[in-house]
């Protein structure tokens, strides 16, 4: 027999070669020689994680107490596998699209990244995870004590073994577990060192098997003989536990951490798992081959009362087989630590991400403002939580006593994390579930398996008194951990993962359907259950205009199109480019989401931006559904008038486009009902003059010629008016067409002064114009010009009333611009009325003789706008007094 | 028939055109074109018939004919009412404010004269 040293030194060798061979691994990844280390076989051999001690020890003692039952711990994971197209294809799009780092952040992205399900998630996986590493510490010890057999069994020096393992493992874990923050979590050098540990208990339990079958028995036929003539019922089939215990193994072959960091996040490519689909299947036949025989030989040649978990140890150790024993030593030893490194990694990544991290945020008044600091501060706390899950093992180890059967732990912790599997499920395949849906499941699941499962582990009286499990707590029968409202005579592993899961998946539905998913979630719940259709299409969009254009569409979605435009425009407007699409810089996409923020939330703001400028798989099409989908949320939240802040913005801004709206159809009809006024006014004499002429035909000459006339005059009116009215829309559609030449202020003023006089005939008008400034050269459309001063003049002349009318036209320079100013000896127009003579229709006295409908002004308002210029009231001249605001595009001095 | 008009509205070519229409009919025609006064002119001139154009210059006649019909004198003066704006609201209102009746511009000088008599005959 080996001693307890030689063993030892064996042990800290075969550590070294792992060391070894995880550096190597490592250094080869990081100058990019991946090669034949990324590949399906080892990505297969890294998924054997999932055959723990207790698989290497413990199924054959679970095959020597229920037979073939052990044979649904593979069976589970089997079908999982074979049907991977179903759900592992999706999982793991979704792990490398998603940047998921482990099974919390998955459940926490789902349901709108949200931490507290990360948390609940990471509890739940602490939880089900400490009892199993302290398992693999008991199986280590256990394996170390049958090697030293008499020759001390102290307890204290078995602690010692587990610790020194348990420190060992930690050193490892932490050495190349965390020896980089890679955002992928992806760690060569572990997978290559299980991969390796997968291929060495392979190969240990396959030695121990034929041992067992051609060393220790004849043959195949000769070990059928001695299965049946055994005392063990292979084929006792108890339906029930059989199709639990396939559920729960498939569901925690999903569910578990360990799991879930293999195959989602060490995952190398897509394609891996279709290889392995089929190879993990035939991996777990070799390994549960030799089981029943290891099995039924340890019964049959073990003394009465041995372990039957350790007959793979002892039944070379018996036949003095010490390399055999040794290899199998070698074989639990992997299965152990492979379990707990890759285990210990997966829930420091989700203790450090949700639960240490954002503690440490909180703490910190500046939040994340040094990158470097906070890297550092996500490796420390990695480090912190690896070495802290290791202890927390460690102590379960000490505190239970390692007295259980393995199997039994195992499958506590298996009905564990198997809630989680409703979320998960329900979060890939459902765009309907909720983030409150899924922390009523995992609660309610969490619960129901501490009551039935995990307290009840503990044994009769341990932490649950025999009275609890025979009455119920405070004497409720309805609560008896074993047999749940009445429901008695279950087994207790069936009982437990059929209330667990059902009322998990209920309180899942039920919540789900009765809650209101967040815009984030919605965006994370159609991205993860349509990840193919996401991710199929080809990526990206094509140069940055695109993107600009991309964001353009959605910003349009979400604050409306003019809204968004306008921040479009001004934003290529200082970017000195012309239309609707500046270049997407950093400072543009910060103005956007705070744009954004303010209708649809900062988070989903943040999440939609960066889902089209980061060239994420998730489409346009898909982010504009989303919104809109939002913005259905937002109607229907305010009919129901829920309060937040954002709807009341959002009903503000509904309010004030409404009465704008409101406005601008009063506006509407008052100039619908002033255009008829003015067209029918005309048109009354025009028809009652005809009518009078038609009908009396021994008018005299000089009233028929009166008459004619005033339909003659009313005829002009009219088309003047129709004139002014097409005018006027053409300049307030900015529709004109500008005829810029150059031509001399002094000109302009000449043809207005003649046109006027032509108008005016004989009535005396004195018109008096200095001819100072009037030299200067303006490039403007002198037409629209004249246009303006020939209005002015007009307007004077129609107005003013004193009896020897005078217009002075004065140019000059106010506020660096060139002015000129007409004024004229009238009463002036009254102060109230000044702003209003602008408008349309605006008459400030009544005098129709005028002729006019009161449309000039405006048109010279839109005019001198057009040109760049401006007209206003001249105040506190003695008369009337306008003055125009010459555009000083291009004065030149002549 | 040789009753009395008085014609309130302040566009001269149709204060002339009523006028022809009306007189040659053998009615006595009476204007005024100022609507802050014109509740003044009715009073002044006691006529069988009041035309009210509704746009007047200081005063709308909409509010001539509510004061006309407050005083009691006045209650049943017979009051034709002219509107450029041939909305629906504005009848709507003329009928509420007590308007014997209503007629929109560009009328018809027959419709005007056929109004007339009829009112001023009841």
């Amino acid at each position: 027999m080996l001693s307890f040293n030689a063993l030892a030194l064996i042990s800290v060798l075969y550590v070294a070669l792992l060391f070894a061979v995880a550096f190597w691994a490592d250094k080869r990844a990081e100058r990019g020689q991946g090669g034949w280390l990324r590949s399906p076989l080892v990505y297969t051999l890294s998924l054997s994680i999932y055959c723990t001690a207790w698989t290497f020890y413990g199924a054959v003692g679970y095959a020597a107490r229920s037979g073939l039952e052990f044979a649904t711990i593979y069976l589970g994971p089997t079908l999982v596998m074979v049907g991977w197209w179903v759900l592992l294809r999706r999982l793991v799009r979704i792990g490398k699209t998603q940047r998921i780092t482990s099974i919390a952040d998955l459940i926490s992205s789902r349901y709108g990244k949200s931490n507290m399900l990360g948390v609940l998630v990471t509890l739940l996986a602490v939880a089900g995870t400490t009892p199993y590493i302290a398992l693999q510490l008991q199986s280590v010890t256990l394996s170390f004590a049958v090697f030293m057999g008499g020759q001390s069994n102290a307890p204290e020096d078995l602690a010692a073994v587990a610790l020194w393992v348990a420190f060992g493992l930690a050193v490892f874990t932490i050495l190349f577990g965390t020896r980089n923050l890679d955002v992928e979590e992806r760690h060569h050098g572990i997978v290559m060192a299980i991969a390796l540990e997968a291929v060495v208990k392979l190969i240990a339990l396959l030695a121990v098997g034929i041992f067992a079958v051609f060393w220790i028995g004849s043959g195949p036929s000769d070990m059928m003989a001695r299965i049946d003539a055994s005392p063990i019922d292979v084929w006792a089939l108890q339906p029930d536990r059989w199709m639990t215990m396939i559920f729960l193994s498939a569901a925690a072959f999903i569910c578990l951490p360990r799991m879930f960091q293999v195959m989602v996040v060490e995952n190398e490519h897509e394609r891996h798992l279709s290889t392995a689909a089929w190879a993990f299947p035939v991996y777990l036949f070799l390994i549960s081959l030799f089981v029943i025989p290891i099995a039924v030989v340890g019964l049959s040649v073990m003394p009465e009362g041995s372990n039957p978990d350790l007959f793979v140890l002892t039944l070379p150790l018996a036949f003095d087989q010490n390399a055999l024993a040794t290899l199998a030593f070698l074989g639990g030893f992997s299965s152990a630590t492979s379990m707990v490194i890759v285990a210990s990694i997966a829930l420091a990544t989700m203790v450090s991400n949700h639960i240490v991290m954002p503690i440490w945020l909180s703490t910190r008044s500046g939040g994340a403002t040094v990158s470097g600091d906070v890297r550092d501060v996500v490796i420390f706390s990695r480090r912190a939580s690896i070495a802290g899950i290791l202890i927390l093992g460690f102590l379960y180890f000490r505190l239970s006593g390692g007295g259980a059967a393995l199997a039994s732990i195992g499958l506590v912790a298996f009905v564990g994390v198997s809630q989680v599997l409703p979320a998960l499920i329900g979060g890939i395949f459902w765009r309907g579930a909720t983030r409150i849906g899924a922390a009523a499941g995992l609660a309610t699941g969490f619960v129901l398996w501490i009551w039935t499962s995990f307290l009840p582990s503990f044994g009769d009286g341990a932490i649950l008194s025999a009275s609890v499990f025979q009455e119920g707590p405070f004497g409720i029968a309805m609560l008896r951990p074993n047999a749940l409202f009445w429901i008695d005579g279950l087994d207790p592993l069936v009982h437990s993962v059929l209330w667990s899961m059902a009322l998990n998946t209920l309180a899942f539905c039920v919540f789900s359907l009765m809650s209101f998913p967040s815009p984030l979630e919605r965006l994370q719940g159609a991205t993860f259950v349509n990840i193919f259709r996401y991710s199929d299409r080809a990526r990206g969009w094509a140069g940055r205009a695109a993107e600009a254009e991309d964001l353009l569409m959605m910003a349009q979605r979400i604050i409306g199109p003019g809204v968004a435009q306008r921040i479009f425009e001004s934003e290529a407007a200082t970017q000195g480019k012309q239309g609707y699409l500046p270049d997407v810089t950093p400072d543009f996409m910060d103005r956007l989401e705070r744009e954004l923020a303010g209708s649809v939330g900062a988070a989903t703001a943040h999440a939609m931006i960066a889902q089209i400028t980061g060239g994420a798989s998730v489409t346009v099409e898909d982010l504009i559904r989303v919104a809109d989908e939002a913005q259905q949320i937002l109607e229907y939240s305010n009919q129901l008038e829920a309060k937040s802040a954002e709807q009341e913005r959002t009903a503000r801004q509904l309010r004030e486009a409404n009465e704008k709206l409101l406005a601008l159809s009063v506006q509407k009809d008052g100039f619908l009902s002033q255009i008829s006024h003015e067209l029918r006014t005309p048109m009354t004499s025009i028809r009652s003059f005809s009518e009078i002429l038609m009908g009396d035909t021994s008018m005299e000459a000089g009233d028929r010629l009166r008459y004619s006339r005033i339909i003659h005059d009313e005829t002009k009116r009219l088309t003047r008016l129709l004139d002014d009215l097409l005018d006027l829309s053409v300049l307030e559609n900015g529709q004109v067409t500008l005829n810029m030449d150059e031509e001399t202020l002094g000109a302009v003023l000449d043809r207005a002064v003649a046109a006027m006089e032509v108008a005016t005939g004989a009535r005396h008008f004195a018109i008096e114009r200095s001819g100072d400034g009037e030299d200067v050269v303006l490039f403007t459309d002198s037409d629209r010009l004249a246009q303006v001063f020939i209005n002015l003049i007009a307007n004077a002349l129609k107005y003013c009333e004193n009896p020897s009318p005078k217009l002075t036209i004065k140019v000059g320079q106010a506020a660096g611009q060139r002015v000129v100013d007409f004024v004229d000896n009238g009463k002036g127009i009254p102060t109230e009325a000044q702003t209003l003579i602008f408008e349309k229709f605006a008459r400030v006295s009544d005098n129709h003789a005028a002729g006019g409908a009161g449309l000039g002004l405006a048109i010279c308002r839109e005019v001198m706008t057009r040109l760049g210029g401006s007209i206003v009231y001249l105040p506190g001249q003695g008369g009337a007094a306008f003055r125009v605001v010459v555009p000083d595009a291009k004065v030149k001095a002549t | 028939m040789g009753g009395s008009v008085l014609l309130i509205e302040d566009e001269p070519n149709i204060i002339e055109a009523i006028r022809f229409i009306l007189s040659r009919d053998g009615w006595r025609v009476d204007t005024h074109s100022d609507g802050l006064t014109a509740l003044d002119a009715v009073r002044a001139r006691r006529p069988d018939l009041v035309v009210l154009d509704v746009m007047l210059p200081n005063r709308s006649g909409y509010d001539i004919l509510h004061d006309l019909r407050e005083d009691p004198e006045f209650k049943e003066l017979p009051v034709l009412m002219l509107t450029a704006r041939g909305q629906k609201k504005d009848r709507e209102l003329a009928e509420k404010l007590g308007a014997s009746s209503f007629m929109t511009k560009p009328f018809s000088n027959g419709e005007v004269l056929a109004t007339v008599r009829a009112l001023v005959g009841k």
